[in-house]
């Protein structure tokens, strides 16, 4: 449901580039999705073009570049990929994590003309 | 639109705001006022048509909602405001746990309510009915309070300096976790009539929040609801929450609640 939200803000950023970096037309966006983050694609992708419609991104295509959730592991001490914040290491089973990497919700980068 | 920084607020309005006061206080917002018509091609200073070309921007999405959220901490920073965001599903008790808890306290702190609810008045209304300031954030269509929002509904309800403010989201273990309003802590509520795994379905709410408060435990011999195994699901998705179990019907485990919040609130005299 937030990810109208979130396209929102995308639609914030843009504009507020086009003025300072002085493009008319966003043609493409590029946004980096951890898989920990709160955000689905599906329901983002959706959100993107309804909310662009009529502004500088219209009929934009966008790129999500999905990020694998990465933790630190105090049980064994090891870095390691998981899938779903509730996963334990998949190396000894604990849950003593810590997430460092999979949470970002970003725009990365824009082609624009 | 809103008149002191010109935003338009879309759905969301803010209720209980009957007449014009004077805001003294400087709750500045940072907006951008875009000029659409610079955007246009025949007023584009490039001179010739622009060919593709590739931009980095390597921004937040929620970075205008994070600086709002930071303008709002600060102000609580400021005013001595200890702030807490109650998320939780709907029916989990969070009105009469917040109205309970209001009751037990108001003799001792000063205490208002932002209250959030896709529709009507009717919590703080509620709220209003223990005595204590409160306004009512209607989002409409949204599924969440955003901190831009809180912004505006702090200079409505104005919360007295040294107090402490409840903003009481809008029933949804999904969204209002991404959105940070400037609190100091998120408090989530869980109710024994709910599945105990919840924590582990919604995981980003449980790893937003500080705190859990397990509410309607009187009703623990009438439901098939695990307590240990409850408690061990949240602290997988979060080691460091912390855990209360309480009933604002019975008022079974209140005291320790409120001792965490007046514990918590001196602390946040000191600044």
């Amino acid at each position: 449901m937030h990810e109208m939200s979130l396209c929102e803000g995308i639609l914030d950023v843009l504009q507020q580039q086009a003025e300072q970096q002085q493009f008319v037309r966003v043609k493409t966006v590029w946004l980096e999705i951890g898989k920990l983050s709160s955000v689905e694609p599906d329901a983002l992708r959706f959100g993107f073009d309804v909310v662009m419609k009529g502004s500088l991104a219209e009929s934009a295509t966008l790129e999500i570049i999905e990020v694998d959730g990465q933790a630190w592991c105090f049980a064994c001490q090891q870095q390691i990929i998981i899938e779903h914040r509730y996963d334990g290491c998949p190396l000894c089973g604990a849950y003593q994590l810590q997430i460092n990497d999979g949470e970002q919700m970003r725009i990365k980068e824009l082609e624009v003309a | 639109m809103c008149i002191d920084c010109g935003c338009n607020a879309g759905d969301a309005k803010i209720v209980g705001h009957s007449h014009d006061h004077d805001h003294d206080h400087a709750h500045s917002h940072d907006h951008e006022h875009h000029h659409e018509n610079r955007l246009s091609p025949a007023h584009a200073h490039a001179p010739t048509i622009n060919p593709a070309r590739m931009v980095k921007i390597e921004q937040d999405i929620l970075g205008k909602n994070n600086q709002y959220a930071q303008v709002n901490r600060e102000y609580f920073r400021q005013h001595k405001i200890f702030t807490l965001n109650l998320v939780s599903s709907p029916g989990s008790g969070k009105t009469s746990l917040l109205t309970k808890t209001i009751e037990l306290l108001k003799a001792e702190l000063s205490i208002s309510v932002i209250e959030g609810d896709q529709q009507t008045s009717n919590d703080a209304e509620r709220i209003r009915a223990t005595g204590v300031k409160a306004v009512q954030i209607n989002t409409g269509k949204g599924c969440h309070l955003d901190a831009h929002g809180i912004g505006h509904a702090i200079e409505t309800l104005a919360p007295e300096d040294n107090s402490l403010l409840f903003i009481e989201n809008v029933g949804n273990l999904v969204c209002p976790s991404a959105f940070d309003l400037g609190e100091a802590h998120k408090v989530v509520i869980l109710s024994v009539t709910e599945g105990e795994d919840k924590p582990l379905k919604y995981p980003d709410m449980f790893a937003a929040a500080d705190i859990m408060l397990l509410n309607k435990i009187d009703l623990l011999p009438h439901v098939d609801f695990d307590v240990t195994q409850c408690i061990e699901y949240a602290r997988r998705v979060n080691p460091r929450i912390k855990v209360l179990q309480v009933s604002a019907r019975t008022g079974e485990g209140l005291a320790l609640w409120l001792q965490w919040l007046k514990a918590s609130h001196s602390v946040a005299l000191i600044g």
